[in-house]
This record gives C-alpha cells, structure tokens and sequence, in this order.
C-alpha cells in the first residue's frame, strides 16, 4: 500500500529530550469497538484467511463475537403505543381535520418531539396491523377508514410544512399555564407547573435551544435572559392548518378569493392572538415569578445600602464640619480668654511682685536690724550706717525672687548670728555668680 | 410445486456437481438484475433476458394457462391485474401479519396462508383445454413458489446468454434482511436450481462494484483507499441507505437507514397526480385514479415518464383510452417534475443525512456518495445532495458523474464479483468465512496520527479501521536535522465560523414554504470545516540528523491484540527508530494476526 503524504512541518526535537533507543511510549489506544465487517470482497477474503489460519473456533467464542457485535441495525417499536383507543378506530377518514395525528400513530407520548424516523417507524407498525387486506382476511368488514386516517397522519406528519401547521395548533400539546393560587400553594410550585408550559410553548421558537426556566437557585443573569427571550419571541406558529377549505374550483373565482382573503385575515387575526396571549402568559410568569421578587428586594437593598451609606457619609461629614467649627471658635475664645486672664495676671502678679518685694525688702532691712548690724554687742551708728547701707546694695543686687528665696530664708529667724551667716551666705553666692566683687559688703565679710 | 422442470439440471446435488457456474443475481421486489464476470478480464457484465432487458421486472402473470415474466409480465398488469404478482421478495419468510400488502394494490393481493404463517397469491393458473368449458380452480402460489419461478427464469436467462448451465450464485439482499427471510430465500433458490454462496447486503455490492470499476480504469488515488462512503440504495418501492467505512477495501457498516414508502413508485406517483388532475380539467367527473384500469395504465406511463424524464428535458405521456375511450395527452418537462417532487426529494435527502448522524458523523466526514438503484438515475435526488454536502463529497450518480456504473447494475455486479471470487471455495469455507467470529473484528474508535508544527494533526490510521491494520507515511523534512515524531490518537471536531456577509442559499428544495427556510435566512451563512485534534498522546520518537529536504517515513503497525508497532527512518537513510505500544486491557474477539 503506498504510502500517505502529509503535508506538515514535523516539531523539531527539543532540547533535552532523550529516551532509551530514541522511542518511548507515553500512552495506549483507547478501547475498541467490535463491528462486523462486511463479508465481501477479496480484502475480505484475505483478512477471513488470516483469521482462520490453522484455527479452528469453539461454539463458544462464535456465541461470544455474536453477542459483542455493536447494532447496526435497530428494529425495535417498543415506543410506539400499542393501545389503541375503540373510539379513535372509529374515525372517518374524512374528517381528518380534527384528527389527532400523532394519536392516530401511537406517538402521543412524543408529539412534537418524535423524530421522523419515529414516525416511519410507527406508521409502518400502524399499516402492517390496518391495512384493508389484512382485515379481509381476518373476516371482519372491509372498512379502509383507520387505514385512511393513518395514511393521512403519515402524510402530514412526514411533510416538514404540514407538520409545522400541525403542530402549531396540535391542542394535546398545548399546557394551560397554571393559576396564581396553585402556584402559591407550594413554595416549589412555580417551577413545576411553569415549566411543562415554557417547554411546549419553546417549540414554536424559531431560536433552538430555548433557555431553561431554572430554579430558585438560577443567577439573574439566567432569569434576565429568560424573560429577555420570551419577550422578544420568535415564532414560527401558523395557523394555516385552521383554513377554510378554498373551492378548488375554476368557476366562482370570486368565491375563492373571498375564501382566501379571509382564511388570510384569520390567520393573522390567530397569530395577533397567540402573540398576545404569549405575552400575557410570560407576564403571568413573570409576576408571580419569587424571584424576580427577590432580585428586586435584593436590587433595593443595594440601593437603599447605597443611599443610606451615603447620607451617612453626608451626615458625618457635615458633624465633622461642624464640631470642626465648634472646637475653632472654642479654642479662639479659650485663647482670648487666656490672653487676657495672662494679662491680668501679670500686671496682679507685677504688683504683687512689687508689693512682695517692698515687704522683702522691708523685712531684709528689718532683719539686718534684727541681727543687731551684723554686729556683736552694741552696734555704733557708724556700723548701723555701713549696715544697712550694705543691706540696700544687696537689695538692689537681687532681683525678685532671689528677694523672696533670701526672705524665705530670714523668715523667723531672731537669732542674730544666723542672720547674719544668711547675709553672708547671700553675699558669698552673689560673688561667686560674679554679681558683686569681693570685699563689697565690708559688713557681712 | 415440485422442482421438477428447473431446465437441464443435473440431477446429482449441486454441491458435489462437475463446476460451479456462479452469476450475481440482484433479486430485486420491483426488478431484478442478473451478472456474471467475464473470465478473460475479470470484468462484471449485466445478462439481459431474453426480452433484450437487463432489468427485469419481478412479475410473473397468468394468461390463459400461460405464464409470463419480465417485461411481458408487466404489460399486463392494467388488462390482467388480478392474475400478475407482483413484489414478492419483501414477503419471503414473513407472516401474514408482518407483511405491508400496499405495493401490491393493482395486482394480485396477497392472502393469508398456512395459518397465517406464510403469505399466498391466488390466481388463475390454469385453464381449461377446451373452449368455453368449466374454469379449473385457481391456484395459490405461496411467495415461495413465485420466487422460485422468478428466479429459475432468471437462472434459465443467465443460462442461454453464458451458454452453460448457471448452478449458484451470491443474491443481494436488504441490509436488514432477517435471518427467516435468508432461509426463505435460499430455499426458493434451490428448489430453481441455485446453490446460494452466500448472501451479500445490496449497499455493500454497489460499493463492491464501484470500487472495482475505479480500480479496473486505475483511477484508484492512494488517499482513497480509506474512505467514509454513504451507499444509497434507492428502489423502486423502498430505500435503504447505508453508510459504510471503507478501509482498503474491507467494509464496515456503521450504521443504516431503511424508508419501506418512499422509492420510485414514490416519484410515479407525483406524475400519476399531475396527469390526473390535469385530465381532469378536460374531463369532468372521470378521475383515472378511481378506475383500476385506468389508473393501471397511467401507472405504467408515469414510470415511463419518470426514466424519461431522467435522461431527456421533457417527455409526454400518451395513454390511448385512458378512461371512457378518451385518449390522454401530456408533456412534462424536467423543471415542472422536480418542482412537484420537490417533497419526495427532499426526503431523499433527509433520510441521507438521517443516516450519516445515525452513525455519529458529520456531512463533512462524508467523502462519497454512492447511489444505486434505478431511482438513482432522477438527476435532482444527486443535484440536491450534492448542494446539500459539502464540495469534498463526491456524490456517484449518472447525472453529476458520467463515467458512474449504472446503478440499476451495480449491486448485481457487486454480486457478480463476489460470486467469481468464492465460486472455487468449498461450500464450509465460505460458510465460515461468513460467520461472526470471522467477521467481528475490533475497531479503531480514533484515529491514530502524527501531532505536527502548531499542534496540527495529520491522520495516518483514520478512525473505524478494523485491527489488524498498517499504515505508512512520509513527511518531508524541509530543513533537517533532528524531528520529533509525535504519535497521538486524535479526535474529528466540526468547527462552526460565521461569514459575515449573508451567502447565496443555493440549498435544497427552493420551492418549500417559506417556514422552512425561515432560520437560516436571517443569520449569517455558517461555514462548518472539520479539524483534527490530537487527543491522547501515545508516544514519541526522536529522528536524528535529517538531511536537508529529507523525508521522514512513519510506519504504524496495530496488531490484532492493539498492540502498536512503529518504525520511524529516514527514507532511505539506514537504521531508524522501532518501538512498540503496549496493549491496554483488552476484550476482544480472537487474537488470530
């Protein structure tokens, strides 16, 4: 066998790449399936030759490569519905209009949903049990009428057209949506009963799949794009199937075109409904949908947590502005007051200072005669004169407090001597500090 | 009943009998058709009857003590309804209750029979000798019967054409032909004096026939050796349609699809409509159709029509007193029969298509479409599928492919073929050859392949491919130096882009109502291709220092137990590369290699 050619560019080895002898196997094939291959042909033939080659096969493994074989071939009926119901056996043929096509097959169960191979299937079964020739030989009464009603359900039902009309106004299939009260009674309620009516009316939609009602569970997004969907729906429903019949004769025109007109503005005058009444029914769903409800409930509290968040945020700001405010003119007043309390105090503490120091001064004076002129028995005037003269100098040297610090220190002393050493001590410190010269006082050296 | 007069028969047993002369009979319900293969060049050839037919109409007719078959036998059916059988073959092995009796409207009804067991005609056999004298009593034909005398006129046929006697032959048969109705059948053919060889679906001989024609004028391409081919069998009251993975000439059936109503007799009776309807604008209150013998003729020149109309733009029906002595005039041209079959031919192609998604494929894994039987030749049923595939699929019909067989011949061919190639076997040979532990093989479900440049995928073993199997494969190596081969199972997706501007709806059946069409008219035409990925890798292999515009070659070797073996070299270049796969848990059927 030649080989095939392929066209493609093979990956280049890639760096570091290495397996024993160049090869490794990273995988294994996936299972197979058994199929019975054709016996024809001399491939064949040379295949069967192989696989019968000095072997010998036990019934067993024959029974064994039969039962493996995968089905090609699919005959079974077993959905089509046996039971057929004496009044539908009755039908006449002619009254095909009213007929339930898919009742007539046996696929009632399916409807909308049987595949044409389904309906093949059934009409098929349905001919081989109906047809006139078998109940001749059965004995019964030639009576053609079911097998009509048959050939006319097939008929239309294999016509992608007239299955479409069909279908559009096939009632069986038809769910009446539920009412609010059976809705309300249980809380799973909506979803159950709501969704055989969205499912049949999703038929009709020209868009396939048609999204899913969901459940409580569903994000908004699904919700939203549910309703979006059935407001705008595109259907494909007609009502063609209801026409009055159009005398299919050449004479009265007329009559035929007045026919036609109205069967036409009968059918729009449908299609007018149904749209309506679609919209009414997605309304329907969509109030008593909890949902909905729920979203919107969440929807308000955002908003409201928004809003509220907000006016907070106003509010705070503006008590924040406001105690701002409140604590500046506080404090100005606070300095104000300060300022001038300060001022008061200074000029009380001024005098005062005044006041204290006259009185230390008075008492240093006092002192100075207390301890006798710093002077051991009686004093000369000469002694006096030169002690208080040193006195004054020392007053005059201090400043205020060291006025108060040096009254402190007189106070309540009588004794003359120790009066005397806290002049000295007073003296020898205001040397030290380099205020006065040694020698100055010549009283209290 | 008895097999007495089955012409110059050797009274031994056939089995045992001097040589086995084996033809291909196509034992059709509407027609039959009869080959055998020419000894000097293998090649398959349609007898003809004696009439000058090589298709042969299934009816047999009693006139007058007389029976006719063919062609003579159908030219009665409007004067001598009740006395021609017609449609036979789908009642073989078949109760009453399992039967359709439709088909058989204008002739003969079949009636119940042993108990229901079996299915009968009645008819007037006989007459008597003498002139005006007492009707003997009729006769009741059991299906049986009638096939066998079908198919020993159709033996005695293929006798006088080859000049010796026929003794066995390979009959096509449905592909959902039930185990009773191939017993059924094979008694019938014995009992005319055919030793059966075996029997073979009629979907799979026109793909035998086919193939071997492009064969035989060599314009087999090595890339067709493995193809998907849907085999459309389109007769004259039912239509079976399989679809059918060709892997170097071995065949699987993946999957089939029957429609028992819809055929040719489907397209007759469009034009039965037509003309009707069209008589009765000139005819008040005299409908063809509810006279039977009317409707007889009408039948007839439909079908006439219809095979005309095949071939020519236009062509008329001429029935002399149609009804009531008035004779009955049209023309129709081609346009007008495909505008009110328009039904009828989109079912063709729905019922197509219904198998191609039975067997979990695309249109796109399609790569031919083989139609046989005579429904085959309307041009509209090809023209339709070939709008409605994609280009890649080549769809053999006579009208889009000159050079095709012709597909009322191809299964008897394919029959034709088979029957030179086992007629030397023993009788136990083919007989086991036939059974299913020879027959059931596993499967590749995926293809095997080499993960190229950008994650490419190039198929080397497609999927569907019975084991043992071995494939090669070159690539070409532009730059050399050292490749990777990447082995891997890939996996078939059907991409879906958008065009941007809305495209021609150059598709099927302009003339539906416009609901139909509706969807597709507002989106933007969908451009569907079919890529490959590469899904489960199963191993890798290194090829170092390849020349500059080397090639490399890749051999994959699946054993009967799914063993892999693969050989990688250079092409011309010594040594290469050998590794095996190991075989993963497997149940499978016989081990023989």
């Amino acid at each position: 066998m030649a080989a095939i050619q392929i066209m493609a560019t093979l990956p280049a080895l890639p760096d570091g790449w290495s397996a024993e002898k160049d090869f490794k196997a990273v995988g294994k094939l996936s299972q197979p399936t058994n199929r019975a291959l054709e016996a024809v042909g001399h491939h064949y033939l040379a295949h069967a030759r192989r696989r019968r080659h000095k072997r010998t096969f036990s019934e067993d493994e024959k029974i064994q490569a039969q039962e493996n074989v995968k089905k090609v071939e699919k005959d079974d009926d077993d959905d089509i519905d046996d039971n057929e119901d004496p009044m539908l056996l009755q039908r006449e043929a002619k009254d095909w209009k009213t007929q339930d096509h898919y009742a007539i097959l046996g696929l009632q169960k399916y409807r909308w949903r049987a595949s044409e191979d389904q309906i093949k299937r059934a009409h098929r079964k349905k001919v081989l049990k109906h047809h006139p020739d078998k109940k001749a030989a059965a004995g019964e009464e030639e009576n053609d009428q079911f097998f009509k009603c048959i050939q006319r359900a097939t008929d239309i039902l294999l016509d992608p057209v007239k299955r479409r009309q069909y279908d559009s106004v096939d009632e069986a299939a038809e769910r009446e949506p539920p009412s609010k009260k059976d809705v309300q009674k249980k809380p799973g309620n909506f979803y159950k009963l709501w969704r055989p009516v969205f499912e049949s009316e999703g038929r009709f939609s020209k868009k396939q799949p048609v999204p899913q009602l969901g459940d409580d569970n569903s994000t908004k997004e699904h919700v939203e794009e549910f309703y979006n969907f059935w407001y705008a729906f595109d259907s494909w429903r007609s009502f063609e199937y209801l026409d009055e019949d159009v005398p299919d004769d050449n004479e009265s025109r007329d009559q035929k075109r007045h026919v036609e007109r109205k069967n036409n503005n009968a059918r729009k005058k449908r299609k007018n409904e149904d749209v309506q009444r679609l919209r009414k029914l997605v309304d329907d769903a969509l109030a008593q949908d909890e949902r909905i409800k729920k979203f919107r409930q969440e929807g308000n509290k955002e908003k409201n947590k928004k809003r509220l968040e907000k006016e907070a945020a106003e509010k705070a700001a503006k008590e924040e502005a406001q105690r701002k405010k409140e604590e500046e003119e506080k404090a100005a007043a606070e300095k104000a007051a300060a300022e001038k309390s300060a001022k008061e105090d200074s000029k009380k503490a001024k005098e005062a200072a005044k006041n204290a120091a006259k009185k230390n001064k008075r008492v240093i004076r006092g002192a100075a005669k207390d301890g006798n002129y710093f002077t051991d028995g009686e004093a000369s005037p000469g002694q006096i004169d030169g002690a208080l003269n040193d006195t004054d100098a020392l007053i005059t040297k201090l400043d205020n407090e060291e006025i108060a610090a040096l009254t402190a220190k007189l106070q309540g002393k009588t004794d003359k001597a120790a009066i005397k050493t806290v002049f000295q001590e007073e003296v020898k410190r205001l040397v030290e500090a380099g205020k006065a010269k040694d020698g100055e006082f010549k009283t209290l050296a | 009943m008895s097999g007495d007069n089955t012409g110059s028969n050797s009274p031994e047993p056939i089995e045992n009998g001097p040589k086995r002369n084996a033809i291909g009979i196509s034992f059709g319900n509407s027609y039959s058709s009869i080959a055998y293969t020419n000894a000097v060049d293998g090649k398959a050839e349609v007898i003809a009857d004696p009439d000058g037919d090589r298709q042969i109409p299934s009816i047999l007719s009693y006139v007058g003590g007389e029976e006719f078959t063919g062609a003579q036998a159908k030219a009665q059916i409007p004067r001598n309804p009740r006395n021609t059988i017609a449609h036979v073959r789908d009642y073989l092995g078949k109760s009453f209750k399992e039967i359709d009796p439709s088909p058989c409207q204008a002739v003969a009804h079949p009636v119940e029979h042993d108990g229901g067991k079996t299915v009968a005609f009645v008819v007037q056999e006989k007459v008597s000798e003498e002139e005006g004298g007492p009707q003997p009593e009729k006769s009741t034909l059991t299906v049986q019967e009638v096939s066998t005398r079908l198919l020993r006129r159709l033996r005695s046929s293929a006798s006088d054409y080859l000049g010796r006697d026929v003794n066995a032959a390979v009959i096509t048969v449905p592909s959902d032909f039930s185990d009773a109705q191939k017993s059924a059948l094979k008694a019938s053919a014995e009992k005319a004096g055919i030793e059966v060889l075996q029997f073979i679906s009629e979907p799979i001989s026109a793909l035998l026939a086919f193939d071997a024609k492009i064969q035989q004028s060599g314009e087999g391409q090595p890339s067709q050796q493995d193809k998907i081919v849907v085999v459309g069998d389109l007769g004259g009251t039912r239509s079976d349609v399989s679809v059918v993975a060709s892997r170097n000439g071995v065949y699987t059936t993946l999957a089939t699809a029957h429609d028992y109503e819809l055929g040719g007799v489907t397209l007759d009776k469009v034009l039965i409509e037509y003309a009707a309807k069209e008589f009765l604008k000139k005819n008040k209150n005299k409908d063809p159709r509810e006279n039977e013998r009317s409707l007889a003729k009408l039948t007839l020149e439909a079908e006439a029509v219809k095979k005309a109309l095949s071939l020519g733009a236009s062509a008329s029906f001429s029935i002399e007193s149609l009804i009531d002595g008035i004779d009955f005039s049209l023309s129709v041209n081609r346009t007008r029969f495909e505008l009110l079959g328009s039904k009828v031919f989109a079912s063709f192609t729905r019922l197509i298509e219904g198998a191609v998604q039975k067997a979990d494929l695309d249109v796109l894994d399609i790569d031919e479409i083989v139609l046989s039987g005579g429904t085959s030749h309307t041009p509209k049923i090809a023209s339709n599928l070939q709008s409605h595939f994609p280009e890649s699929t080549v769809v053999i019909a006579p009208s889009t492919t000159p050079s095709a067989v012709n597909p009322s011949e191809l299964a008897a061919r394919g029959a034709a073929i088979q029957a030179s190639l086992i007629s030397e076997f023993e009788t136990q040979d083919i007989v086991e050859n036939t059974e299913a532990v020879v027959t059931v093989t596993p499967h590749l479900p995926h293809a095997i392949g080499l993960v190229t440049g950008d994650d490419q995928f190039s198929v080397i073993v497609p999927p569907e491919t019975p084991v043992p199997v071995r494939r090669t494969a070159q690539i070409a190596v532009k730059d050399g130096g050292d490749v990777l081969i990447k082995l891997a199972e890939g996996v078939r997706e059907i991409k879906v882009t958008q065009e941007e501007k809305p495209a021609t709806n150059g598709k099927k059946d302009d003339d539906d109502d416009e609901d139909d069409e509706d969807d597709e008219d507002d989106e933007p035409e969908e451009i569907r291709s079919k890529v490959w990925k590469a899904n489960k890798p199963l191993a890798e292999a290194a090829i170092k220092g390849v020349k500059k515009g080397g090639k490399v070659e890749v051999q994959i070797n699946v054993a009967a137990d799914l063993s892999v073996t693969v050989v990688a070299r250079e092409v011309g270049g010594k040594g290469g590369v050998r590794g095996t796969i190991e075989a993963g848990a497997v149940q499978q059927n016989g081990s023989a290699a």
